[in-house]
Parts: C-alpha cells; sequence; structure tokens
C-alpha cells in the first residue's frame, strides 16, 4: 500500500491554476523525485501535502487516512516533514536549539513542570539535548552546535534543515530543491547523503529537482510536471528519453544525457 | 547553570533585604520607598509584555487594559467584599483573582486575534484596552468616571518586590522550556515553526495568557499602592510606556526589560514635573529607537555575569 497517495489534486491562486491532476504515490522506503521547469508547480504541490496550502480540490492520503484540511502542524505530527526551497532555519538561534525546536511536539513535561524545573524537566532536557547533539554529529554539524545558524555557510545550513526535519521523526520526507545554490561536488554529496538517510531512518523521500540531471542516479521512480500537470511518470530510464519530457525542457539549458 | 541560578538568587534576596532595611530605618524615605515599588511593579509589566512582544513575536498594545482589569477586580475583592481574611492572605489572594481575570479576558480576545496575522493584534487589543477603559467609565459598581475610592493600602515595597522576583522567574523558566522554545521558534519563523509541528496558535494565546496574567497582578499592586483607582490611569499611553520599556530594553531580553523599567520609572519620576513633555519625549524616543535600533539596545541579548568577566579578561589583556 502506498503510504502517501494523491488524486485529482488542484490548486488555483484567482485566475491561475498552479497545479491541475497532481496524482502521485509513494510506496515505503522509496525515494521519488519530482522534477519540472521553473514555475511547474513544485513546490505548491508540498504547499499542498504539508498542509501550508489548502488544495482547491482532490484528495491526499497519509497510510490512508485523508489529511486534507489539517494543519501544518498536524500532519508533521502525522509524519510528514519537509525542507523548503528558500531556507526557513530559525537564523537567530542556534544550531542545536534549531533542532531542539523541532523534538518539541514529543515533549512529555507540561508548563508547570518546566516553570518548577523539577526533576522530570531536568531530565528531559538533558535527554533532548543529547539526542539533538547526536542528530548534529551524523551530520557533521556537532562542533557547531553553538553557533547562530545564520552564521553557518550554505550547504551547512542546507544540511541542518534536513537534520531539523528529521528531528520531527517523520515516515515521509519532502525536500524542495536541497541542492540549489550547491557546486557540483556538493551536489554530489549531498545525493549520497539522502540516500543514505532514505536507508539509515528507514523514511520515504519525495525530492524535487529543478535540474532533472541531480535526480537521475539517485532516485526510483520520477514523476515530471509542467504547467501543474503530471506529464510523465517512470524510471529514470524512460523519463530520459521521454518526448514530452524533452520538449518540456526545451530551451533549458539541461544535458539530458549527463550520466552525472 | 546552577551556580548562576545561586548567585541570582542569593543576588535577589540581599537587594531586597538592603533596601527594606533601609527603608524601615528610615534611610529612605516614603517617596523613594515608592518609587522602588513602582519600578519593581513596572518591572513585572515590562518583562510580562516582553513575552508576547519579544519572545513570541506578537505585537500587543492591549496591557494598559490588562492592567486595569487586574487592579478593578482585586480591588473589589479586598474592598467591596470583605472576606473574613488576615491582610496578608487578603492582598495575595486579591492580586491572583486580579490576574486570573486578567488571563481570562486575554484568553478570550487572544483565541481569534492571534490566528490573524501581526497588525491585527495590534489594532484588536488597541481597542480591547479602550474598551475595557470605557467599561469602567460606565461601571457605576466601581465609581465610574469618578473612580473606586478607599482601597486599603496593603502594598508596600517588600510585597511588591518580592511578587515581582517570582514573576521575572516564573516567565525565565518558561522561556527556558520547551514551551519557551515553541513561543521563540514563532517570532523566528512562524511557517517554519508550525511545520516543525508546532501548534503556533496555542503557544501564541499562551504566551498572550500568561503576559495579561503578570499585567493583572501588576494592576493589583498598583490600586492598593494609589488606593484610588480612575478609568484615566489605563489610558493607551501607559501601553506605549511599557512599550517602550521592552522595546528600549530590548525585544527579547528579559534583563533588558528589567533595567528599562527602572530607568524610565526613574525617568517619569525626574520629569513629573513636565509631564507633557514628557509623553513627548517618550513617543520621540520610541520612533527613533524604532528607526535606527529596531532590536532595542540589548537586541535579544541578556546582560550576563559572562559579559563582566569578558570585559575585566579584555581588561587584563590590555594591561598584559
Ligand atoms: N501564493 C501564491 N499566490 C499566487 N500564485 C502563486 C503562489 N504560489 C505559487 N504561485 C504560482 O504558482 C506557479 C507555480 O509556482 P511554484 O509551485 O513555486 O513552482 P516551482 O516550485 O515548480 O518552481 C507559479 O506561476 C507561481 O507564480
Ligand atoms: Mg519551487
Amino acid at each position: 500500500m502506498a503510504i502517501l497517495e494523491t488524486s485529482n489534486l488542484v490548486k488555483t491562486f484567482g485566475g491561475l491554476t498552479a497545479v491541475s491532476k497532481f496524482d502521485i504515490y509513494l510506496n515505503e522506503g522509496e525515494l521519488i523525485g519530482l522534477i519540472g521547469p521553473n514555475g511547474a508547480g513544485k513546490t505548491t504541490a508540498f504547499n499542498m501535502l504539508t498542509g501550508v496550502y489548502r488544495p482547491s480540490s482532490g484528495s491526499i492520503k497519509l497510510m490512508g487516512e485523508s489529511i486534507v484540511g489539517q494543519k501544518p502542524y498536524e500532519i508533521t505530527q502525522k509524519g510528514i516533514a519537509r525542507t523548503f526551497q528558500n531556507i526557513r532555519l530559525f537564523k537567530d538561534l542556534t544550531v542545536v536549539d534549531n533542532v531542539k525546536i523541532a523534538y518539541h511536539q514529543n515533549v512529555k513535561y507540561g508548563v508547570a513542570t518546566g516553570i518548577l524545573q523539577t526533576k522530570q524537566y531536568v531530565d528531559e532536557e538533558a535527554e533532548i539535548q543529547q539526542k539533538a547533539v547526536a542528530l548534529l554529529k551524523i551530520f557533521n554539524l556537532d562542533h557547531k552546535k553553538n553557533e547562530l545558524s545564520k552564521n553557518l555557510p550554505y550547504g551547512e545550513q542546507r544540511r541542518l534543515e534536513i537534520a531539523r526535519a528529521l528531528a520531527t521523526n517523520p515516515k515521509v520526507l519532502l525536500l524542495d530543491e536541497p541542492a540549489a545554490g550547491m557546486n557540483p561536488q556538493e551536489t554530489h554529496d549531498l545525493m549520497e547523503m539522502i540516500r543514505w538517510i532514505r536507508d539509515q531512518f528507514k523514511l520515504t523521500i519525495l525530492l524535487i529537482e529543478h535540474d532533472m540531471s541531480l535526480v537521475m542516479n539517485v532516485c526510483e521512480r520520477i514523476y515530471v510536471l509542467d504547467y501543474g500537470k503530471i506529464i510523465a511518470h517512470g524510471c529514470p530510464e524512460d523519463i530520459r528519453t521521454n518526448p514530452k519530457v524533452i520538449e518540456a525542457y526545451l530551451g533549458e539549458e539541461v544535458d539530458l544525457s549527463a550520466e552525472n | 547553570m546552577n551556580k548562576k541560578k545561586l548567585i541570582f538568587i542569593t543576588g535577589a534576596v540581599a537587594v531586597g533585604v538592603v533596601v527594606q532595611l533601609l527603608i524601615s530605618s528610615g534611610v529612605i524615605n516614603p517617596y523613594f520607598a515608592q518609587i522602588l515599588t513602582l519600578m519593581s511593579m513596572y518591572a513585572i509589566l515590562a518583562t510580562s509584555l516582553n513575552l508576547i512582544n519579544g519572545i513570541t513575536g506578537q505585537f500587543s498594545l492591549g496591557h494598559a487594559g490588562f492592567m486595569a482589569l487586574g487592579g478593578y477586580f482585586s480591588a473589589i475583592l479586598t474592598t467591596k467584599l470583605a472576606l473574613p481574611l488576615p491582610n496578608f492572605l487578603m492582598f495575595p489572594l486579591s492580586l491572583l483573582f486580579g490576574g486570573l481575570v486578567a488571563a481570562a479576558a486575554g484568553f478570550l480576545v487572544g483565541l481569534p486575534t492571534l490566528r490573524l496575522r501581526g497588525d491585527y493584534l495590534a489594532i484588536a487589543t488597541l481597542g480591547l484596552g479602550e474598551i475595557i477603559r470605557v467599561m469602567f467609565v460606565n461601571w457605576k459598581y466601581v465609581g465610574a468616571a469618578a473612580g473606586m475610592k478607599g482601597i486599603p493600602g496593603y502594598t508596600n515595597f517588600l510585597w511588591t518586590y518580592v511578587i515581582a522576583v517570582f514573576s521575572i522567574l516564573i516567565i525565565v523558566n518558561f522561556i527556558k522550556s520547551s514551551h519557551g522554545r515553541a513561543c521563540i521558534s514563532i517570532r523566528e519563523d512562524e511557517i517554519a515553526a508550525e511545520t516543525m509541528g508546532i501548534n503556533t496558535t496555542k503557544y501564541k494565546v499562551m504566551a498572550f495568557v500568561i503576559g495579561a496574567f503578570f499585567a493583572g497582578v501588576a494592576g493589583g499592586i498598583f490600586g492598593h499602592l494609589i488606593r484610588l483607582l480612575h478609568p484615566n490611569s489605563f489610558t493607551f499611553m501607559v501601553s506605549v510606556e511599557i512599550l517602550l520599556m521592552v522595546v528600549l530594553g530590548g525585544l527579547g531580553s528579559i534583563t533588558g526589560s528589567i533595567a528599562a523599567a527602572v530607568f524610565l520609572t526613574g525617568l517619569t519620576e525626574a520629569l513629573r514635573q513636565f509631564s507633557d513633555l514628557r509623553m513627548i519625549i517618550y513617543s520621540l524616543m520610541l520612533i527613533v529607537i524604532m528607526l535606527f535600533r529596531p532590536q532595542g539596545l540589548l537586541g535579544t541579548r541578556e546582560f550576563s555575569l559572562d559579559m563582566f568577566s569578558k570585559f575585566t579578561k579584555k581588561a587584563e589583556k590590555a594591561e598584559r
């Protein structure tokens, strides 16, 4: 059974139809790519999946249960985490606090316990700190835990955003152009890392990428979005040679035969 | 961490004891004792508004309204209803009651308006403050426009100081807890906070209600200090004054709020004979800070012992 499934998802902004007929499914453990030219509606689709936008029509099911109309925090608590195309870290907070905030939904102590600073508070805070640092270590960010996140180099900010999303303990992870602004070496390392965290954290990942050559090597299946519609779907080999996809990307500086 | 807390508590107790001794022995005269009491009261008001505006990033202008609610309702308890209780129980009980009434009003207003974005809250709380004031102008039971007279003078420096220390401790501990981090994340980026699984409406309302509660407590202290409650004591300009303390001290800096509360209360006394001019000076100060240093003098930083040790280390280096 698909862990996440949409059907006939539509989003209109006034007269503009940003997404129409968006039908995808993600099976458990898959690493799936969502590609398409700029303005195709990829981010809008993510915003619907995470509750930031309410779909104009259509359905979204997470493990068989509809999540349409739920608040973003409810959807996060049910197991969908995401990163943003334009990094949205808590810039003026430390690296470790960024991660700790993502653990908040699982904090058991109440407001009064926090104010009285009882043993339960002390123990749980110590545990959160330790878990956050352990997670940062995986992303090689633990030595910067007390730096303000805005002072990290760009690539590390992207990694921190992924770490923070993982701290919410998701089943499905949505990554919106995680390689944007990275050089080829950084991009290559990032793609390796994404595959690794999928295996390590037993996740299902949907990855948006504008530059299709990047996802060809890591994704098992790929959806292609153009003008708000899914125009192709299949394994990387099929996508690469699909005439509709080539047409959609015509005029864009993309080398479709790139092995990357 | 624990050592710091110990130093803080020891320091707070020492200051309280010394000042109280000086007042009791007459070294500090009643006029200055009252100013010190007002400084403590404004410290409660500024830190509680900072929890809403600075920590959670919601722009409230309604603190005078919550203060009025707390002031009137605590005075109703001590003045109108003669409960057979000793003063030392009656007074804190009435403050608690005033705080709870203010908190309840904060909840009723916060729930619908905090769902909306920033400016709406500012307008709604500004309106709320005025509505509350007008309500007291027309409420005969509490003296209407003539004000409520004959309130017992329970407030003194010691009470106010102790309550201020506890209020600040509660607010600081809240901020340091995971719930406080949730509030801070809303200030930093509301969409990201929501995406991290934080029920942003819940935490905005929570910060607002806690802030309103302490404003109500401070209102009760005020009523039992001045012994006369008049609707005009709670105009919009009072909210502006408290806001100025928060902005001056730094949105998000608790120690900054306390320092600014002490400084501006002192300034207010110094400028008492120019009271019209004072409001112009305050308004100008607010505008200048907003233009040139919107994060306030301290920003979100706190005064700390580390700051002094850094300073002395620098001095040592310079000597070498
Ligand atoms: N909040 C919004 N209001 C109006 N139009 C929007 C909004 N968000 C996105 N759009 C429009 O929807 C289309 C798809 O945008 P987007 O999803 O960001 O594309 P992509 O992520 O694929 O580059 C664009 O034409 C964009 O201008
Ligand atoms: Mg996009």
